[in-house]
């Protein structure tokens, strides 16, 4: 009826209108030319690359083309199934991951929760401002940041360690692989913490107030309303961000492994988006490379839908 | 409010330390940092400079903002800041406006195909491959065009464009006006909150990118600040490479500077202009995330 009505007052002088499918896209000529740039945009930048995925079952040679390079099958798959640099570079990824899903992933809803409970305003303002600034500063000078406090040589951790008789000797936080694990997720969850607590803030600002009341009246002190009714409340927010959390595993920002790695800690910094970048575009190993890359969006796109999936039956809270 | 009990003043009194500690371990690397960058170099180099300059001086800023190669790296970083965000913005609300018409023929079906970009990528090569057959290797235009477009900001944009009531357009085209004017002077001055944000979310996407240039450009004319950053914070060599060119241009303030004390001065200096405008747009992004993460 809508749509009827529009065309109406959109093409008076075609006398044909609001009957088939021509004459209403006719009729929306300017509506879809607003819309076919971003479409078309889509097709090149994204749906492009998927096809050339193709490249992963081929020897791909850069004079013969994605369509007249021979077939290779899966042997790309079994190759680096087999490699194993692969499985150390899947060892950090996922060692990383399940560290900042263990620590990173709770710190912004505990931040959140206890944000909650400040009772100063203007303190409450200050934090929050603060907690969100690091998010918008590149991870090259975060990462510098970091690599400054942990300096040998000028570090203030450096002087604390020795000051308070911690250790005797200053410590080369990035020149000891054993550590690089959890200086990274650590720099993760200080970078991350504001920013991804945002969204909780906002579920906790939509609790119903009532809620709060009824529970007082109950007897019930700051930490069980916070623990019976805050939490249960933003459950819902808390698992749909579990879900994408549990999709992107396999992925590390590639941004920060780069400027925290070095060569003393190559062995454990390395993961599986450095890979795909070194053995890719460095080695030219392209079919391979893509291989890698293909089986990790894969692996990410099962694991959204079964997380989705297995959310849905639990908790009734799903995505999709 | 009731009256506060003993625990509850614990209880505060504790929450407090927290958020303050919060505060403090995320201003402090700034603070070191910025201390560094305003000590002389060769003292910083011997150790103990932490909360306050030991020998104060502006030598290396001086030096950043006199070399030649950073002055260019700013001129591309700051053109691509402007260009590139400027032209997502146009084009992610031209096309979120069409998409936020009820009208729009195929919409449900355009949505799927936009959709399906955000859960699955073509991976690393392919883009690289599609790059090279498009000219956009080595190319200031590979920093501009590949991110015109985002599906996750047409949704916030589109999300936004919806809250206006439809009678508001009906009533446009009642009195003749065609679908470009309506999206230009009546719907983009309604909607500049939205716009605000995306534009602040994109623009320092621009100012901070390193590695689309890493990825997808070799030449030294194309280097944005943020990797040449990257190369001075990664590796010591770039960084003493940097400070004898640094020391050559400047003789008479050679002594003064070293690659580590210059390199603070640079990443406090790439810093500043998002710490002195991020404050005022606080308001905008907030709103900004939370429509994206209500309708995502």
């Amino acid at each position: 009826m809508e749509r009827t009505l529009e065309a109406g007052h959109r093409a008076p002088a075609s006398g044909t209108e609001g009957t088939g499918r021509r004459s209403r896209w006719k009729s929306q000529f300017a509506l879809q030319s607003m819309v076919w740039p971003g479409l078309l945009f889509l097709i090149v930048f994204s749906y492009v690359p998927m096809y050339g995925i193709l490249i992963a079952f081929k020897n791909f040679d850069l004079f013969l083309g994605v369509m007249d390079s021979p077939w290779a099958g899966f042997s790309h798959f079994r190759e680096f199934l087999t490699d194993p640099n692969f499985m150390n570079v899947l060892r950090n990824t996922l060692a990383m991951n399940l560290l900042a899903l263990f620590l990173g992933f709770p710190a912004p809803i505990l931040f959140a929760l206890l944000l909650n409970e400040l009772t100063g305003v203007r303190f409450k303002r200050f934090v929050q401002t603060v907690s969100y600034l690091p998010h918008f500063v590149s991870w090259v000078i975060f990462g510098g940041l970091i690599l400054t406090v942990l300096s040998p040589s000028n570090g203030i951790l450096n002087l604390l360690i020795v000051k308070l008789h911690i250790s005797d000797e200053p410590i080369n936080f990035m020149g000891n692989p054993e550590l690089f694990w959890i200086i990274m997720v650590g720099a993760e969850m200080l970078k991350g913490i504001g920013w991804g607590a945002i969204i909780y803030i906002a579920a906790i600002a939509g609790v119903d107030p009532e809620l709060h009341e009824a529970a007082t009246i109950d007897g019930a002190g700051r930490l069980q309303r916070m623990r019976y009714v805050t939490v249960p409340s933003i459950m819902g927010t808390i698992v749909i961000m579990l879900i994408f959390a549990v999709s992107s595993i396999l992925n590390t920002g590639f941004e920060q492994i780069m400027v925290m790695q070095n060569p003393l800690n190559l062995d454990v910094s390395e993961t599986i988006d450095t890979y795909v970048y070194k053995v890719g575009l460095q080695q030219m190993r392209y079919s391979y490379s893509t291989a890698v890359g293909l089986a990790k969006s894969l692996v990410a796109l099962v694991l959204l839908f079964g997380a989705n999936y297995v959310s849905r039956k639990l908790t009734n809270n799903s995505l999709f | 409010m009731n009256i506060r009990s003993k625990g509850d003043k614990w209880f505060d009194a504790f929450n407090v330390i927290i958020m303050t500690s919060i505060v403090v371990l995320t201003i402090a690397p700034f603070w070191f940092a910025l201390v560094g960058s305003f000590n002389q170099g060769l003292d910083y180099m011997r150790g103990g400079v932490y909360f306050w300059p030991r020998t104060f001086t502006l030598s290396n800023y001086f030096s950043v903002f006199s070399d030649q190669t950073i002055f260019h790296a700013y001129f591309v970083t700051i053109s691509r800041t402007i260009v590139g965000t400027a032209l997502h913005v146009a084009f992610t609300a031209l096309v979120a406006y069409g998409m936020s018409r009820r009208a729009l023929a195929g919409r449900n079906v355009y949505m799927i195909v936009m959709m399906f970009t955000m859960f699955f990528y073509g991976g690393l090569v392919p883009t690289y491959l599609l790059y090279k057959d498009l000219g956009l290797l080595n190319n200031f235009l590979v920093y501009i065009i590949p991110t015109m477009f985002s599906v996750w900001d047409m949704i916030i944009v589109m999300s936004f464009f919806r809250s206006i009531p439809e009678q508001i357009i009906e009533s446009a085209k009642i009195d003749g006006a065609g679908e470009y004017r309506i999206f230009l002077q009546l719907i983009l001055p309604l909607t500049k909150p939205v716009l605000a944000a995306i534009a602040l979310f994109n623009g320092v996407y621009h100012w901070n990118a390193y590695t689309d240039a890493m990825l997808f450009t070799t030449k030294e004319a194309l280097e944005p600040v943020q990797l040449f950053l990257m190369r001075i914070v990664t590796d010591s060599s770039e960084a003493s490479k940097f400070g004898e060119q640094a020391a050559s241009v400047m003789p008479e303030e050679a002594k003064q500077i070293s690659p580590e004390t210059l390199k603070l001065a640079m990443m406090m200096a790439t810093t500043a202009p998002i710490l002195v405008i991020y404050p005022f747009l606080q308001k905008y992004f907030v709103k900004g995330v939370l429509i994206g993460s209500v309708k995502g």
